[in-house]
């Protein structure tokens, strides 16, 4: 006992001595917490247009003002041939074009019908497929208008309507931040944890201390209880600033499930997470073999976790991969006790997974340790 | 210039030596091809939704035989009250309740008004908005039909065109943020700590001892990397090209002019680094922390800059990234040339100058 009380004075001195490192651990996280979620932001808004219009008619003139006025689009050019607007495009000053023919309100009064064309710059697919979709809503609503108008038909005509009504449960405001904060959140806290637990014990081997630390009589698991023990500790830090500093007091967001419940599942996560740092740490021989492999695995868990996108919409493969990534559970727990309020009998799958991951990963990692060295 | 040359052959084998190193430096733009080529997708499929129909008439057989014929849905059915449903909510992964209230079709043909409910699980959102629009969609649709036969006066048809991507593949958008991405970490992060490791472990003196002038010695760390990087450019446009499908429309030559000049902006950069940091746990997290996820966020491929609010659109101005990002889009896929992207380059070969300038000047030949 009283050698791991030494050995943590050791660790917890060598972390607070180092003053480039500490804002590093303690700030950098905070300040990305604060301009992350203000970034990532998917709405698809401010759609900006490009009209040619050959017709010049008051019906063309409705259709552009309907458009305009419908609030996701932004009139970026008026112009008179579709080479000029296309020149925006290519500027990425537009996003995409109606060309609105000549005679077309002549077109629809006699023959009932006409074409409008359409053209969306399409790199972004899924700000591509929105966008035409509002468009497309627009007209056909336009349409429906100037039908009525035209061809005075009650307004009421007995045809079959059903109502669609939705409703939002656990985020009535659609607050996009409220999905992404507990998410990057997660994410922070586990960067900062693996890295430097990672490069912790690496750094050990390559200065050369570590030889000496073991030809002292301290046991294996001393010595890595006193390299988990004071990461651990920050990793609950930076957690409890992010949630009850940042995202309460910035953010609005109130947890709605049970704090104690996060906190017991933090505890958990965080002991497999140094876990995967420790064994980084035995596979590698420099800290920069151990920063290569430990972002590697963060890079995959950030973009596999669910983070950005749901994980059910990805391919069978990617689905199963996904499931094997301890950050995967930890984003879903977060979000399930954040937002939803969900119990101990919600995620009681999540715990038994995460003991899991907290065995495994630190019995290979202890396993791994003793054949090296 | 042969002493330089043995400087550069001394950092070849630094790098080669550390095989684990380099299959994860090569690793690393495969992996993200194949992740955001395959995996990472903003498009919905297979969410999990529930159906109470309380009606179960011909007109909700026929709404729910449409729900399942795409591949968004992995439908259950079943009845459920509104407290089942949250319960639902919390402990599975269940994104949508769809109710359909008793007599739905008897009050749709005689009353001519149904109605439907929908609640959304919008924890997430903008799945929750994306599967309303989905669902509402095709419960119109359904709606059409049961109209069909009456005639249409004054039909406006538009037609719409996708340009440079009709099959609106996610990875057309993510390549060229791959490129950007890659290249700026790899050599920033490998620059940095390559040297400040001279430092850490002490070998820093002999080198800036030796005859070579300090600077070569820092130009010869470089050059190793700005190889590697050019290797990882050439392994994702094939990738991009053969497995994705993405070719390249605008000159090639160009295409690889204007990354050469990305990777001597990292890799100034990376000097830059070295220079204000002693150790390499400093030198990494100033690498990591302060790059890899700024760069993702405002390179702009995963979230469109242009949402953001407005100090975070001007920060974005100074990711060398974003720049790099619009050129290639611009040299890739829209096939231009370099009177559409000058104005870029210009940003771009500003950026290298300054921080090349900066790292020079904090370069100190003396260790305290």
């Amino acid at each position: 006992m009283r050698t791991l009380k030494l050995l943590l004075r050791k660790e917890f001195k060598q972390i607070f001595r180092n003053k480039a490192l500490l804002p590093l651990i303690f700030v950098v996280p905070i300040v990305q917490l604060l301009i992350l979620p203000l970034a990532a932001d998917y709405e698809v808004k401010n759609i900006n247009i490009s009209i040619v219009d050959h017709d010049h008619s008051t019906c063309s003139q409705q259709l552009i003002s309907k458009i305009t006025a419908s609030g996701y689009f932004q009139l970026a050019d008026y112009g008179a041939s579709f080479n000029q607007a296309f020149k925006q495009i290519e500027k990425d000053k537009s996003d995409l074009i109606l060309e609105i023919p000549e005679h077309f309100e002549n077109n629809l009064l006699r023959e009932n019908s006409d074409k409008l064309f359409i053209a969306v710059n399409a790199i972004n697919g899924v700000k591509a497929g929105l966008g035409g979709a509002y468009l497309n809503q627009i007209i056909t609503s336009f349409n429906n208008d100037i039908r009525v108008k035209w061809s005075q038909q009650p307004r009421f005509s007995p045809i079959p309507q059903i109502e669609v009504t939705s409703s939002n449960w656990f985020n009535k405001f659609m607050n996009y931040r409220f999905f992404m904060v507990p998410g990057i959140l997660v994410v922070l806290v586990t960067m900062v944890c693996a890295y430097m637990c990672a490069l912790n014990i690496v750094k050990e081997k390559e200065v050369g201390t570590i030889e000496q630390i073991n030809v002292t009589p301290i046991k294996k698991y001393q010595f890595i209880l006193a390299k988990i023990i004071p990461f651990w500790l920050i990793g609950m830090f930076i957690f409890s600033v992010g949630l009850f500093i940042v995202a309460r007091l910035i953010f609005g967001i109130m947890p709605v499930g049970s704090i104690f419940l996060l906190y017991a599942y933090l505890s958990i996560y965080l002991i497999a997470l140094l876990g995967l740092g420790l064994l980084i740490s035995t596979f590698a021989e420099t800290q920069q073999q151990a920063m290569s492999i430990a972002f590697f695995f963060i890079m995959i868990f950030m973009l596999m976790s669910g983070l950005f996108t749901s994980i059910d919409s990805m391919p069978t493969w990617a689905y199963y991969i996904a499931k094997c990534i301890p950050v995967t559970y930890f984003i879903e727990v977060v979000r399930m006790i954040i937002l939803k309020g969900s119990g101990f009998t919600d995620i009681k799958y999540h715990f038994l997974i995460m003991i899991g991951f907290t065995i495994l990963l630190n019995g290979l990692a202890i396993w791994n340790y003793k054949k090296t060295s | 210039m042969k002493q330089f040359l043995s400087f550069v052959k001394k950092e070849f084998y630094h790098v080669f030596r550390d095989s684990k190193t380099l299959l994860i430096l090569f690793g690393i733009p495969i992996v993200l091809i194949v992740l955001f080529g395959f995996a990472v997708t903003n498009e919905i499929k297979d969410a999990k939704i529930v159906i109470c129909d309380y009606a179960k008439d011909i007109a909700t057989q026929n709404i729910i035989q449409k729900l399942e014929a795409g591949n968004q849905f992995k439908i259950s059915n079943n009845l459920m009250s509104h407290t089942d449903i949250e319960n639902a909510f919390k402990a599975e992964n269940i994104k949508l309740a769809i109710i359909f209230p008793a007599h739905f079709n008897e009050d749709l043909l005689h009353l001519n008004k149904a109605q439907v409910q929908i609640i959304a699980d919008a924890s997430d959102p903008n799945t929750a908005n994306t599967l309303t629009n989905y669902v509402t969609v095709i419960i119109m649709d359904y709606q059409k039909e049961l109209i069909k036969n009456k005639s249409n006066p004054y039909t406006i048809s538009p037609e719409i065109r996708m340009l440079y991507n009709p099959e609106l593949k996610g990875a057309t958008n993510f390549v060229p943020g791959i490129m950007a991405l890659v290249l700026l970490l790899v050599c920033v992060l490998m620059t940095a700590v390559s040297i400040v490791r001279e430092k850490e472990t002490g070998t820093m003196e002999v080198l800036l001892v030796s005859p070579i002038s300090p600077f070569l010695v820092i130009i010869s760390k470089a050059i190793p990397y700005l190889f590697l990087s050019l290797i990882n450019l050439a392994v994702i446009l094939l990738l991009s090209v053969f497995l994705l499908e993405i070719p390249v429309n605008g000159s090639i030559w160009l295409l690889i002019a204007e990354s050469a000049l990305l990777i001597i902006c990292a890799l100034s950069l990376g000097l830059l680094i070295s220079n204000i940091t002693q150790s390499q746990q400093s030198a990494m997290l100033i690498s990591l922390m302060g790059m890899l996820v700024p760069t993702l966020l405002f390179t702009g491929f995963m979230f469109p800059i242009e949402n953001m609010p407005v100090p975070l659109q001007i920060i974005s101005n100074i990711f060398p990234s974003k720049w790099y990002y619009i050129i290639v889009k611009s040299i890739m896929i829209k096939g231009l040339g370099i009177s559409a992207i000058w104005k870029e380059t210009f940003i771009l070969f500003g950026t290298t100058f300054f921080l090349l300038f900066v790292s020079l000047k904090t370069f100190n030949n003396r260790l305290s």
